[in-house]
Parts: C-alpha cells; sequence; structure tokens
C-alpha cells in the first residue's frame, strides 16, 4: 500500500552523478514531528523518492530531510475528485486510491514513483501539458513548513510562498500536505493511436492535427538519422477510453500490460535495429489503433526497476530542453545535427510540443514551445561539452532548460534562462538550500 | 465488511497491515497512544476506503483498562471479526542489563500486556466462535541472542502463550496468527543501519493481511525469515553462544 522506497537507499540522484557526501539524514515519519531546522548547523533540503536526475535534490555536506515516510492520506472527495495527502504519498499510491473511483491524476510524468512534494517541488508536466499544463496548475492549496513558521499556501492565502514553492526546487521550507484535482476517467483504458513520422517536418504538421484530437501526447524521435529522415519516429497520442455501455472492461480484469520493447529503447542501450524493427513495424502515414490499459501507456520505464543501473558506475546525464516553436524551428534541428555531429547519441529522445497553459509556479520549467528530452550515458569532458553547446542553442532561442534532470548548466545559463530568479530567490528560506542552487548561483552571489 | 481492532495502531507494520483491509472497505477500531496520531491515521484509512474508523487513545501497560478497551470496540462495531495486536518497543538491550526495572518494564509492556489482553479477548472469541487474533511477535523469539534477548524473551513468550490458545481456540473456530517480522524499515529500527535484510513496511504488511485472511499458524514476515530462522535455530548451542550475534 505504500510505495516500495529503496530501503538501502543511498540518497542519490537517479542519474548517479554526481554523488555526494550528506552530513545527515533525517526521516520524518509524522507530519506534526518535524525537526526543528533552526537547530541545525548546516542547510537542510526535502528529498522525495530522489527520482530527479541531477543534484535539485542533493545537498552535499549539508542536511537531507527525508519527507518519503510520510504517506498519510488526509482526505479523499470522491464525488467532487479532491485529494488531500502527505507529501511523501506517491502517485502510484493516489492512482491506487483514486483509479477505482473513475478518477486520475490530472497530470502525471513519465513514471508513478514520485512523491507529490516532488511533483510540486519539480512542478512537473505530462503528455497532456498542451490540454492541463502542469501539476501546479491543479494544486488547490498546501502547508509549508519554513525555519520562521508554518503557512498554508493557495493562490489566495500566502499567494507568492503558493507561486514560489511550485517549481521552487524544494528551497522555500518543507511542504508536508497538499491538496489538489482529480480528472474524471470513463475508464482506467487508454484509446491510443500511433503514427509514423518520417521527419520533423511530418512532426511538427502531426502534432498541429493531434494537439486538436488528443488529450495525451509524446513522440520517441531518432536523433542519429540525418538528411531528409531527421528527426523520424513514432507519434503516441491517446485519450480516456469509454467503453460503450455494456462493454465496460472492468479495471480489475484487464490487468496491466508492460511491454519489454519500449523501455528498452528509451534506454538507448539498444541497437538501432530494434529500434528500426518497431518503427518499421507501423508503415509511413498509417495509424495504428489499440486499447491500452494506462500503466504502459504512462509508465513504460516503471516496468524495470532501477533501469539507471544498466548506465553502469558513472551514471548518466539527462537533458531537457524547451524552445519556443517558430519559423521553421531552426534550433531544434541545430540541436539534432549537433547529437549526431558528436557521436554521443542519445540516438532516441523523447519529443513533445507544450502548450500555453501558464503554471501559478514562478519558477517553472515549461513553457509555450517544443521539448525534448535526452539522456546521455557520461563520457566525462565530452560529454559536457556537447550539453554546453546545446545550452548555447537554447539560449539563442529563448528556450530553457529543466533543472529537475540537470547536474552541469552554467550558472550565466541558468540566469538567462530563468530571469525570474532573483524574485524567486526572496521566497529561499534561508535554512534551506541545495547543490544545485549553490552551483547555478555561485558567480552570481558573488558579483 | 471485516471489523478490525488494532491495538497499538500508530505502529507502522499495523498501519500498512490496515491499508490493505481499508481498501475492501473495513470498519475499524484504533487503540494506542496518542490521540492526534490515532486520528491522522484514521483518515488516512477512511480515505483509502474504510467504511469508519473510531480511535480509542489507551495506556496498554494500565491492564485495569483492558476490559473496557475491548467492550468499548464492541459498542463501537457491534463484534470484533479480527484484533491485530502491534504495539510494543524494541527496548534498549545495554539498559536492560544494567537495571532489573528496565529488563521487567520491557516484559511489562513486550509480554505482560499481551498475556492480559489475549487472555481478554481469547474468551471473547471463544464465545463468538469465530474471527482472528493477530499478534506481532518476533523473529527474535526464536532463539535468545546477546543483542536483544530481553525482547527476545518477551516476544517468545507471546509466541508460547499465542501457540497455547491456538491449541485451545481450534475447537472454536477461531484463527489465532502469530506473526514473527524480519528486520523492518521502520522508526523502531531508525538508529540501526540498515543492510539487505531489512524489508519496507508494506511487504510486511502485505504479508500479515495475507495470512490473517487466511488464517495461518504463523506468518514469518517476509517470507525467507522462515528459513533464515530456521538454520539460526539449528546451530549448536555450543557453537551459538560464541558467536556475536
Ligand atoms: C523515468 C522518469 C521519468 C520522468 N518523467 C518526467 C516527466 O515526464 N515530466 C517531468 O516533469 N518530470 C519527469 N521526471 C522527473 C521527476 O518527475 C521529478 O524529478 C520529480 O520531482 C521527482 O520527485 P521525487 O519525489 O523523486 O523528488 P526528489 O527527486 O527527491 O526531489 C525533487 C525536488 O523536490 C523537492 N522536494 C521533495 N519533497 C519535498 C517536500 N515534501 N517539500 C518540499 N520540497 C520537496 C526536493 O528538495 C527536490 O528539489 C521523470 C523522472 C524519471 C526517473
Amino acid at each position: 500500500m505504500t510505495t516500495p522506497l529503496n530501503r538501502l537507499k543511498q540518497y542519490k540522484s537517479w542519474g548517479r552523478y554526481p554523488t555526494v557526501e550528506h552530513k545527515a539524514i533525517h526521516q520524518i515519519h509524522w507530519r506534526s514531528d518535524l525537526p526543528d531546522v533552526n537547530k541545525f548547523e548546516e542547510t537542510v533540503l526535502p528529498y522525495g523518492y530522489g527520482r530527479s536526475y541531477g543534484d535539485s535534490c542533493l545537498n552535499e555536506g549539508g542536511i537531507l530531510l527525508d519527507t518519503s515516510y510520510m504517506q498519510q492520506f488526509i482526505a479523499f472527495d470522491a464525488e467532487q475528485g479532491l485529494v488531500r495527502c502527505e507529501a511523501g504519498v506517491s502517485l502510484e499510491q493516489v492512482l491506487e486510491v483514486i483509479v477505482p473511483c473513475g478518477w486520475f491524476l490530472p497530470v502525471t510524468p513519465g513514471t508513478k514513483f514520485v512523491s507529490i512534494g516532488g511533483a510540486i517541488a519539480n512542478d512537473v508536466h505530462g503528455k497532456n501539458h498542451h490540454r492541463a499544463g502542469t501539476f501546479g496548475c491543479h494544486v488547490t492549496q498546501f502547508e509549508l513548513v519554513r525555519s520562521d513558521g508554518t503557512y498554508i499556501c493557495s493562490p489566495t492565502e500566502n499567494a507568492e510562498l503558493f507561486r514560489a514553492t511550485i517549481g521552487g526546487l524544494g528551497l522555500t521550507g518543507i511542504i508536508t500536505w497538499a491538496e489538489f484535482k482529480l480528472k474524471r476517467i470513463p475508464s482506467p483504458l487508454i484509446d491510443q493511436e500511433k503514427i509514423r513520422f518520417a521527419n520533423l517536418d511530418e512532426f511538427f504538421a502531426i502534432s498541429a492535427e493531434m494537439d486538436q484530437r488528443f488529450e495525451y501526447l509524446m513522440s520517441w524521435s531518432d536523433c542519429l538519422s540525418g538528411g531528409d529522415s531527421m528527426g523520424r519516429g513514432i507519434f503516441m497520442a491517446g485519450n480516456f477510453y469509454d467503453p460503450p455501455l455494456g462493454a465496460e472492461p472492468s479495471a480489475k480484469k484487464l490487468k496491466p500490460f508492460v511491454p519489454f520493447d519500449l523501455p528498452s529503447i528509451a534506454l538507448n542501450t539498444l541497437s538501432v535495429k530494434a529500434f528500426n524493427a518497431v518503427l518499421y513495424r507501423i508503415p509511413l502515414g498509417k495509424r495504428v489503433r489499440s486499447i491500452v490499459h494506462y500503466e504502459p501507456f504512462y509508465y513504460p520505464l516503471d516496468a524495470i526497476n532501477n533501469w539507471y543501473r544498466l548506465y553502469g558506475k558513472r551514471g548518466f546525464l539527462q537533458y531537457q530542453l524547451v524552445v519556443p516553436l517558430e519559423g521553421d524551428n531552426e534550433p531544434i534541428r541545430e540541436v539534432y545535427r549537433r547529437i549526431a555531429q558528436s557521436g554521443e547519441g542519445s540516438f532516441l529522445v523523447v519529443l513533445k510540443a507544450f502548450g500555453d497553459i501558464a503554471s501559478p509556479g514562478m519558477l517553472s520549467f515549461p513553457m509555450p514551445g517544443v521539448t525534448l528530452a535526452l539522456d546521455f550515458a557520461f563520457n566525462g569532458e565530452k560529454t559536457l561539452k556537447l550539453l554546453d553547446e546545446l545550452d548555447t542553442i537554447v539560449r539563442e532561442a529563448r528556450g530553457r532548460v529543466y533543472p529537475a534532470k540537470d547536474a552541469r548548466m552554467s550558472p550565466e545559463n541558468f540566469r538567462a534562462y530563468y530571469p525570474q530568479w532573483e524574485a524567486f530567490a526572496h521566497y529561499i528560506d534561508p535554512k534551506f538550500s541545495s547543490s544545485f542552487w549553490r552551483r547555478v548561483t555561485e558567480s552570481a552571489n558573488g558579483q | 465488511m471485516l471489523k478490525i481492532m488494532i491495538i497499538g495502531a500508530t505502529s507502522v507494520i499495523a498501519q500498512e497491515t490496515a491499508r490493505f483491509f481499508a481498501t475492501e472497505g473495513a470498519e475499524f477500531f484504533l487503540v494506542g497512544i496518542p490521540a492526534d496520531k490515532l486520528v491522522v491515521i484514521k483518515d488516512d484509512l477512511v480515505a483509502r476506503g474504510a467504511k469508519r474508523a473510531e480511535v480509542y487513545e489507551a495506556d496498554l501497560t494500565d491492564f485495569d483498562k483492558h476490559p473496557q478497551i475491548i467492550e468499548s470496540a464492541v459498542q463501537a462495531m457491534g463484534s470484533i471479526d479480527a484484533v491485530l495486536i502491534a504495539h510494543g518497543t524494541l527496548g534498549n538491550q545495554k539498559a536492560a542489563e544494567a537495571s532489573v526495572e528496565v529488563a521487567l518494564k520491557e516484559i511489562n509492556l513486550n509480554l505482560l500486556s499481551n498475556i492480559s489482553l489475549l487472555t481478554l479477548l481469547g474468551n471473547y472469541f471463544e464465545k463468538q466462535r469465530r474471527g482472528c487474533i493477530a499478534v506481532i511477535s518476533s523473529v527474535a523469539g526464536d532463539r535468545g541472542r546477546g543483542s536483544n534477548y530481553v525482547y527476545g524473551t518477551a516476544k517468545a513468550g507471546t509466541t508460547t502463550f499465542m501457540q497455547g490458545l491456538r491449541n485451545r481456540l481450534a475447537k472454536s473456530g477461531v484463527a489465532v496468527v502469530t506473526i514473527k517480522p524480519g528486520l523492518v524499515d521502520t522508526p523502531m529500527t531508525a538508529d540501526i543501519k540498515k543492510n539487505f535484510l531489512f524489508s519496507d513496511p508494506a511487504t510486511v504488511g502485505k504479508a500479515i493481511y495475507l495470512g490473517m485472511k487466511k488464517g495461518k499458524d504463523t506468518v514469518y514476515a517476509p517470507w525467507f525469515w522462515r528459513y533464515i530462522m530456521a538454520i539460526i535455530i539449528h546451530i549448536p548451542e555450543f557453537i551459538f553462544k560464541k558467536m556475536s550475534l
């Protein structure tokens, strides 16, 4: 009933890069028994399930407050679709409770092993960004415990702290509980459509059309093929399936089917051959429709526990960017070209168009445009240099890079991506800090 | 739907077990301390599907109050289908070695309170002629070890008492379930360095839930502890006494 944690917890981030030492870890079991952070000499940082990739959930030399043990629900209104629960409750547990009652998460990232606190602190997005915005858009209120007191935050109460904490990277205080709105679903099944696209032009054309018809959208795209087939891939779209009367498949009977081909592809560890095999199973231009359980549709990677291990000891880097949709989308093409040239080969990328629903979060990552997520095995300088080059492209295109997946962006680039960072910094609790935050504000403080 | 009394309801393992019953719409009578935490657990269980939950604050070392606890549960729910006894402390072995008072205090909470409750509950269930009595004992009761034998003694006593009670109540169709968790990652073990033998409370909770539903006699949680303990029990004493365990 609770999400199994990594019980030999190492308090690392999901990419295993970087790894840092902490002074101490404090597990919080009851929301009424929070430690008084003022008695610590070092700074503190909340830590959920460590599903962030880089160093935003780490606090080198400081203290981590492990909030993942706080797993109590407080209330579930099955009529109105409203959940209030502690910050350590995972999305998996929320789904266990709400799906049988005909509700779903308003927004979900690509793994259900994240905490509600983490979902708020990174203001996570999912396949329905163009329809629903970020997770933070659906949060009605939460409790924030800071070194100077406890605050109930909502769009109308302590509204500035509310906005700073959504996407606030855990720096504004500890979220002890949160309340959020759910989405009604007719069944736990997804009516899915897959389309193969030959290149980026086709992707943009299909994307514009599918945006109108589907709630959930994303694509896998191959970033190694060049020329006319640059960016070729598979578009996956879906809506919750409304079964015809009398034919309602019960959620219990239809066991989630977990495909093993998708995750391995996602890991870039399979050969080009394997990708092509899937790619060419679907003829160009043809739409392949199927009804699937929501599990494989949203969470293909969750079927493989601890998949980061496939990258070995050196770990890996994730990189997610967004750039505005403009003209012939030259920046995106340039990103593809750079990656192909580098030979560093993130061979498959996740490609998606974000919509224009604004999040209340001050420092949120999503903005209208196209987003790309890539992962790279960590090969030292070579990898870092490539990512710096991508940063330059993104920066010139007035885009952004996602802090939840970052371990290396420069302070200059961070400040260019998030010019609002100084306004945000005003709301940081002085007892809170993270490795990420010190890194991206380092030289800025010295100026 | 099942009507379940949980004694020591703030125990993490008890909570995890209760969550499984909650999804089936069970009714709960939650006994323990402190009241505000019991309310937190009540809200959690109701949100997860429990039909109803009542809380009852009680210091379980106050044996005189035990009859009242059970009467209140029967009054609140009409009857009791199952009871899970989960309270206890790991105690401090070193302190118990140094002080008779500390040692006896451990025995009082971890053994005598169980005997008191089980005597009353045994009679209740014997008359009802159905139901399930489950108690969280421990693998620590399977063999005395230098590092925690006071706790182990309390658990061994509980296990033996349960064995006898099971024998007596079998005729009445009442299941008596002895649960022996191994090492579990809970606040009770917060100060012990974790290794691969540690289990998640949810895994243990699930094993207890299934054991109670099936009316098993002894549940090792997780299952592999049955084999670990089978080995430990069979180490000859002349070797065992020299081992540091
Ligand atoms: C396979 C996979 C797929 C993913 N897909 C997506 C995706 O599609 N979209 C997306 O947006 N992200 C995605 N992510 C990233 C992930 O959703 C976020 O990093 C998420 O925030 C992780 O939550 P966590 O509970 O593990 O938090 P952690 O990683 O432990 O912490 C994240 C941040 O939240 C803060 N925090 C945690 N708990 C609290 C609290 N109680 N109070 C205050 N601050 C807190 C931490 O300080 C830290 O800054 C994915 C990650 C993986 C591994």
